[in-house]
């Protein structure tokens, strides 16, 4: 009883604190409930990371966070109000999203990619001001792309690439940024970049939130870590807290033993063995 | 110095493509004045065009193609407009008002009322237009019927299969009605002879409307561009906007149409001809097919009067020959360009 109340009282406060969060979320594909009744909430200025089996809804849930992905039932909140019933660019004044299904145009340069981020601070009467080039100047800077501005986008390299859609998000001057898979596709140097440039944006106060498929990463680049499968939370704490070879196993089915960084204290999973399909 | 041709088309300057390409339309549309399938001299032409021609001279030049001329900057327009915005809807950049089924519903409006006793004289510009948005609609809610997400392909592959009905129904009523085969004949090569600028007026209001659709949804659709979550992410409505951009296209095709008939390709060549000359982003692409779509359809119509002298090619078979070669371009190059 008083455990329960306890717990629902965490919740609460957990639920005032955050920004954004959700509450009894059902998400569907067509039919499918990929999500259902869950409770979560990001905390804030922390780097959050989704982590959990391919299917297990990570994806899903990034999506319906973000209002792209609108709830079967429950409902998700930012700043205590309903994401869909807010006006979109309001929301995207304060939440900004960089989803995997990214495209890139032909010819588009750094600068004019990073001028998308604009779009929410404009309006037919405010085509384009001065906060609008200090915002986009800043990205650059944040992003370390000053000397790329002018290159276009398909000739640079992945992480640049990516460093440059991150760009556009800073540029949209949010609190909030939320990242399906950004590394999902580069090598280790590109990675480590754009887990840097994730790490930088919370020092400066962002909220974040990622789905990330690498263990290790998720381990070093994030303050909390939320563990799913099939549609479901498993646990959610800091890395050192939740990252056990139990979870592991449970997650992955993957025999594994987890040895400290010497360096940052972060776990490292070694050993690692497929125990069952 | 680095030639103008090493600078990538997105990077060039707007402004400067811009006004060469009127200049170029300036050019075009003196040409089509002072050039004529019919018996007046391209001397005498000119000096009637400097105010010394007999009013026999003077009608032909100044009543008969200068009202083919503004047609065809009409239609060229709107075709080429629609055409790119078409595209960018669909993300495909072989998507013409022909393939989305907006002719096809402008046709067979047109051969409905035909059947019903109207003449091509009479035609209206409103049922035109209504036919396009009703093919517009129906290809959109087929796309959607099951699915969640409204998704781009399948959006064009349910426009192919509804034109082909479309233009199947259309053929179905004309080989019962003779009458209305024969008065569509005329209509359905398309072409800018003969019509008189008061359908033009007719249209105008439409166009302002088609006008004012496009200043809200082209920057929105420029977003589209870099994938729908990412419009989404950047707080605008890709639905919404997807169907500001169809009304638009479904007014300026249906205006289009009902003035000069289906004609055909316009609207996948200058879009083509614009991405190649300022790159792909649909905010330039617009600019530039205002003055490109005129230049080609009124530079095609000055072609169809002189290749076939004393009679004149239809246009839209000129176009034909222009845009399929095109199309089989586009198919074949080394990679279709993303949009």
């Amino acid at each position: 009883m008083t455990a329960t109340s306890l717990q629902f009282k965490q919740t609460s406060e957990i639920n005032n604190l955050a920004r954004l969060g959700a509450e009894r979320l059902t998400l569907k594909h067509g039919k499918t409930s990929i999500i259902e009744n869950l409770d979560v909430s990001l905390p804030e200025g922390k780097v959050t990371a989704i982590v959990g089996p391919n299917g297990c809804g990570k994806s899903t849930l990034l999506n319906g966070l973000s209002r792209v992905h609108s709830p079967s039932s429950g409902v998700v909140l930012l700043d205590g109000k309903d994401i869909h019933s807010l006006p979109s660019k309001e929301v995207a004044r304060r939440l900004a999203l960089l989803p995997q299904d990214t495209l890139a145009p032909d010819g588009i340069t750094i600068e004019e990619l990073i001028r998308f981020g604009r779009h929410p601070h404009q309006s037919l009467l405010k085509q384009w001001a001065m906060d609008d080039q200090q915002a986009i100047n800043y990205a650059l800077n944040a992003a370390d792309l000053e000397g790329l501005k002018n290159r276009l986008l398909d000739t640079l390299s992945g992480g640049q690439r990516q460093r440059a859609w991150i760009a556009m998000s800073i540029a949209q001057e949010t609190p909030l940024l939320l990242l399906d898979e950004p590394t999902s596709a580069l090598d280790l140097g590109h990675q480590i970049e754009v887990f840097e440039l994730i790490r930088n944006l919370s020092r400066q106060g962002k909220t974040l939130a990622m789905v990330v498929h690498d263990l290790p990463s998720a381990c070093r680049y994030s303050d909390h870590i939320i563990a799913m499968k099939k549609g479901e939370i498993i646990t959610q704490g800091s890395p050192k807290e939740v990252m056990t070879k139990e979870l592991v196993r449970e997650l992955y089915g993957v025999e594994c033993d987890l040895i400290p960084d010497p360096m940052t204290g972060s776990p490292i999973l070694i050993n690692m063995k497929r125990v069952r399909n | 110095m680095i030639s103008w041709f090493h600078i990538p088309p997105a990077q060039r300057p707007l402004f400067s493509v811009f006004v060469s390409a009127h200049l170029v339309l300036a050019l075009c549309c003196i040409c089509s004045l002072l050039f004529g399938a019919g018996g007046l001299s391209l001397q005498a032409s000119f000096q009637t065009l400097l105010g010394n021609g007999s009013a026999d001279d003077q009608f032909t030049v100044f009543h008969l193609r200068a009202t083919r001329t503004v047609i065809g900057l009409f239609i060229g327009l709107t075709l080429g407009i629609a055409g790119a915005l078409m595209q960018a809807v669909a993300r495909n950049p072989l998507a013409e008002p022909g393939l989305l089924g907006v002719s096809a519903g402008s046709s067979l409006a047109v051969a409905i009322t035909l059947v019903l006793g109207a003449s091509t004289a009479t035609l209206t510009v409103g049922i035109a237009q209504f036919g396009a948005l009703l093919g517009c609609l129906c290809v959109l809610s087929v796309a959607r019927m099951q699915g969640q997400q409204n998704d781009p392909i399948r959006l064009v592959l349910a426009g192919a299969a509804l034109s082909s009905l479309l233009l199947a129904v259309t053929s179905l009523l004309l080989l019962f009605d003779q009458r209305a085969a024969d008065e569509i004949r005329f209509w359905v090569t398309g072409s800018v002879a003969g019509r008189d600028t008061d359908t033009l007026l007719s249209v105008l209001p439409s166009m302002l409307i088609a006008g004012l659709c496009i200043l809200y949804a082209v920057k929105p659709l420029a977003s589209l561009a870099l994938g729908e979550r990412v419009a989404i992410g950047l707080g605008h409505k890709p639905q919404r906007i997807r169907a500001v951009v169809i009304v638009a296209v479904a007014l300026l095709v249906g205006g289009a149409t009902a003035i000069a008939g289906p004609v055909a390709f316009i609207g996948l060549v200058v879009p083509f001809a614009a991405r190649a000359l300022v790159g792909p982003d649909i905010r330039r692409t617009l600019w530039l097919c205002l003055p490109l779509g005129p230049i080609i359809v009124i530079s095609a119509d000055i072609v169809s009067r002189l290749v076939a002298q004393p009679a004149e090619m239809p246009l839209g078979v000129l176009t034909a020959i222009i845009g399929a070669p095109v199309l089989l371009l586009i198919v074949r190059s080394r990679r279709m360009p993303t949009l």
